[in-house]
């Protein structure tokens, strides 16, 4: 993100990471409306009652050790260890990309289960909810791709720049881990 | 005079060395990343004064295409029984003419017209157009930044909002004609290919157009908000910053926290249409066929809708207030009048649009307790907006008013508010809405109010802020011209409508044929067609008038010809990239020091004087 140089920062926080949280809100406004949606359709009756896949467990273990170590990759890019810092975040988008994986074996669980798409809305709600977390994911990894091939080629600097671009990674990442674990608990008690 | 101004440029000059800032923004060299040549500067590009004159000539060119769709179902419902043969010749195929050469409007074109023109008018003229003019404009020139926190994306915003714009003007070229269901597209007729002609591909495509459309607004909101938090000028505390910019701040944010829940509602629809989902759809039956879909809603789908389309009236109106008060202050001389509650209510309206979007839905089957909740919500919404039509009043009395174009457009604007939204009171209540609903009560009530206001906002902002953006000034005259023929007119299309509602005449109806109660208002519309005609002929007035003047208006010759207190007007007459040439200034006091003491005003980069510091401290 360009910006004009030199500044001022009245809140004290890096203009493109002040961007990025007001555009995480925005995720939250749809992630609502959505959640909303589901519960004012389920108030009105004739709602099929399911389980949810068991591959949805499984990823939400994924998707919570990617965050950490995304975590350990960010503290290790801090401290100067390049080949820990790389491997975990190479790590990251390899659990990134089997969470995706394991989302999708839970849908086939679904589907197999007798819980169409095209069912009663209830099931529906569950397929496009959690289909358009697992894109906003997508979204993610494919920054992280970037990210991560520039952590293999490009020599550990420690400079402002990518301090700025891994803490918007970091922060982006968790959110979408904490967004799946409020939709796991949503379905589930809801 | 002209010795007075020149001598007061070289004081602004020397403020902004003594007490700017340098922020060794002009040691880099951005001239070939900003405007090295015709691309880069007039297209593609990252300045934030020229994207603000993007937004504004392509929200022109969409208010005369919308303008337009109004005359052509205006004609229908004002002169049902004449022969339209001769649009024929325009319109094609939607004109059906019979074998003696008398032609009709088709009834899909004229419904495919009222929602094109609602969709057109509600988004690209006065969201894009309002918001994404004066944001894009006056954010960093009020607040002293450089450009935008992010120009690129500021680019993006624009060029979004440019595609959804290409994709809803193809769509108009179907053969099955653009979408025809109103333009808040509610299921079954948005959601079922089927329904109408216009339901096919031209759903699709309004689809596909609205959502690039959110990621316009979404992109500038998220630059706005970003900018405005983050970099103000030395010295500009958020409580020193000119109502404009709180009203686009405000406006943004509701953007952000609105438009992303129509996005999920535009989700669930595309999954009816296309995939076979049941979330809106239940127990239909279509040209004698059952469908399978059952256990939908399509109330949700209005929730949802709603919950964004009401917020959506305050993006569109908050703008047009902040700018209202900007212009009001300046031409009257005088600070604007109860400042701080001037913000609280943009606050307060804010905060209250997200809570009464079910009034839209009083009639839809909704538990009436619920109701109750939301009239009461809906009618507090008054308050706030009395707040800021008494404030205004108190703003003008008493002040040495200048007549221009600027403040006759913003003091019309007041009158505007007014009027609608008086009627706004009555529809607000569940039981009178049970017989104003989907009349033309509403259609007068919300174009008054959010139509044309939000246009007169509009208006007195180009007029104010033109010889900012061009370096020259728009002709007085035609300016008045168009003041009053708007004013005038607006009111003679509009007043007769409020009749026609309480009447019962529902909107939308392509024609009254088989209603004899309503036989008698045909006069009443035919005066409403005429006086919509010669509207749109004075809007062409303004449309004459902007263009020519960019070339040949009357030059600007000092940097601050309305003797304004903000920061835009201490820039060059034709500011380059990055606003000020040298320092960036800093500021000293709030942004309304009119008519201070002895003196007509006091910039914001003046630093106090003894005697106010004085004051201060006391």
């Amino acid at each position: 993100m360009r910006k004009a140089s030199g500044a001022l920062k009245n809140t004290g926080l890096e203009p493109a990471l002040f961007a990025m949280w007001i555009g995480i809100g925005s995720i939250v406004m749809m992630f609502a409306a959505f959640t909303s949606a589901y519960v004012v359709r389920q108030a009105q009756g004739n709602w099929l009652e399911f389980r949810l896949p068991e591959w949805f467990f499984l990823s939400t273990v994924v998707i919570l050790l990617s965050s950490l170590t995304m975590h350990y990759s960010y503290k290790q890019f801090r401290k100067g260890n390049t080949t820990v810092y790389r491997s975990l975040y190479l790590a990251t988008f390899l659990l990134g990309l089997l969470f995706v994986i394991t989302q999708y074996l839970g849908w086939n669980a679904m589907q197999s289960g007798g819980v169409e798409l095209t069912g009663n809305p209830s099931g529906s709600f569950v397929y496009v909810i959690s289909g358009v977390h697992v894109l906003h994911v997508l979204g993610g990894m494919a920054a992280l791709a970037v990210g991560v091939a520039k952590s293999w080629l490009l020599p550990h600097r420690i400079t402002k720049k990518r301090i700025t671009r891994f803490k918007m990674m970091a922060h982006y990442w968790h959110f979408v881990d904490v967004l799946w674990i409020y939709l796991l608990l949503f379905f589930m008690f809801q | 005079m002209a010795q007075n101004q020149v001598a007061v440029q070289d004081v602004t000059d020397q403020l902004i060395e003594r007490y700017g800032f340098d922020d060794k923004f002009h040691d880099h060299h951005h001239g070939d990343k900003y405007q090295a040549n015709f691309i880069t500067h007039y297209i593609f590009s990252m300045d934030h004064k020229m994207i603000a004159k993007q937004f504004l000539i392509t929200g022109i060119f969409w208010a005369f295409v919308g303008g337009l769709m109004s005359l052509v179902f205006r004609l229908q419902l004002g002169f049902p029984a004449e022969n339209m043969a001769w649009l024929e010749p325009f319109f094609g195929q939607w004109i059906t003419v019979s074998d003696a050469g008398f032609g009709r409007i088709s009834q899909e074109f004229y419904y495919a017209m009222v929602t094109m023109h609602g969709t057109i008018l509600v988004f690209f003229v006065l969201t894009a157009g309002l918001s994404g003019t004066f944001s894009n404009l006056l954010i960093p020139l009020q607040i002293g930044a450089r450009d935008m926190a992010s120009p690129f994306l500021n680019m993006l915003s624009y060029w979004f909002f440019f595609l959804a714009g290409a994709v809803l003007f193809f769509s108009l070229f179907l053969s099955t004609g653009a979408f025809s269901g109103g333009w808040v597209a509610y299921p079954p007729l948005s959601a079922l290919p089927q329904a109408s002609s216009g339901s096919g591909a031209g759903m699709t495509l309004w689809l596909l157009s609205l959502t690039l459309f959110v990621v316009s607004v979404l992109l500038g909101g998220i630059n706005y908000v970003t900018t405005i938090l983050n970099m103000r000028t030395k010295g500009l505390s958020m409580w020193r910053l000119p109502l404009t910019i709180w009203a686009f701040l405000v406006t943004a944010i509701i953007g952000l926290l609105s438009f992303p829940v129509l996005v999920s509602g535009f989700l669930l629809l595309f999954f009816d249409r296309s995939v076979g989902t049941s979330f809106y759809l239940s127990e239909i039956y279509i040209g004698g066929q059952a469908l399978d879909n059952v256990g939908g809603s399509p109330i949700l789908y209005q929730h949802l809708f709603w919950f964004l389309g009401h917020p959506e009236v305050y993006i569109i109106i908050l703008p047009a207030m902040g700018i209202v008060s900007e212009v009001l202050a300046i031409h009257s001389r005088k600070p604007i009048f109860g400042y701080k509650a001037m913000v609280f209510s943009i606050m307060a309206i804010g905060f209250l649009s997200f809570l009464v979007w079910a009034h839209h839905m009083f009639v839809s089957g909704i538990n009436p307790y619920m109701a109750m909740i939301f009239v009461l919500f809906t009618l507090i919404i008054a308050v706030p907006s009395a707040v800021k039509v008494f404030n205004w009043l108190a703003t003008l009395y008493g002040g040495s008013v200048r007549f221009n174009s600027a403040n006759l457009f913003a003091i019309g604007f007041v009158s505007m508010f007014i009027s609608g939204g008086l009627t706004g009171i009555f529809l607000g209540n569940s039981a009178i809405d049970i017989q104003l609903h989907d009349t033309y009560f509403v259609v007068a009530h919300f174009h008054i109010v959010m139509g044309v206001a939000a246009f007169f906002g509009m208006y007195a902002g180009v007029y104010h802020w033109y010889p900012k953006m061009y370096g020259r000034f728009m002709n007085e005259f035609l300016g008045k011209v168009h003041f009053w023929g708007t004013l005038i007119g607006a009111y003679l299309i509009f007043w007769p409508m409020h009749y026609l509602g309480i009447a019962g005449v529902p909107r939308r109806y392509y024609s009254f044929d088989t209603f004899d109660s309503f036989a008698h208002f045909g006069t009443m519309n035919q005066f409403i067609t005429v006086a919509a005609f010669l509207v749109f002929i004075v809007q062409l007035i303004f449309v004459i008038n902007f263009f020519y003047s960019i070339w040949y208006g009357r030059p600007m010759k000092v940097k601050n010809p309305w003797g304004a207190s903000t920061l835009e007007w201490t820039t060059p007459i034709k500011p380059g990239h990055g606003n000020w040439p040298g320092k960036v200034p800093s500021v000293h006091r709030w942004s309304y020091d009119y008519s201070k003491g002895e003196r007509d005003f006091v910039s914001q980069i003046e630093p106090l004087s003894e005697e106010e510091k004085e004051q201060q401290a006391h």
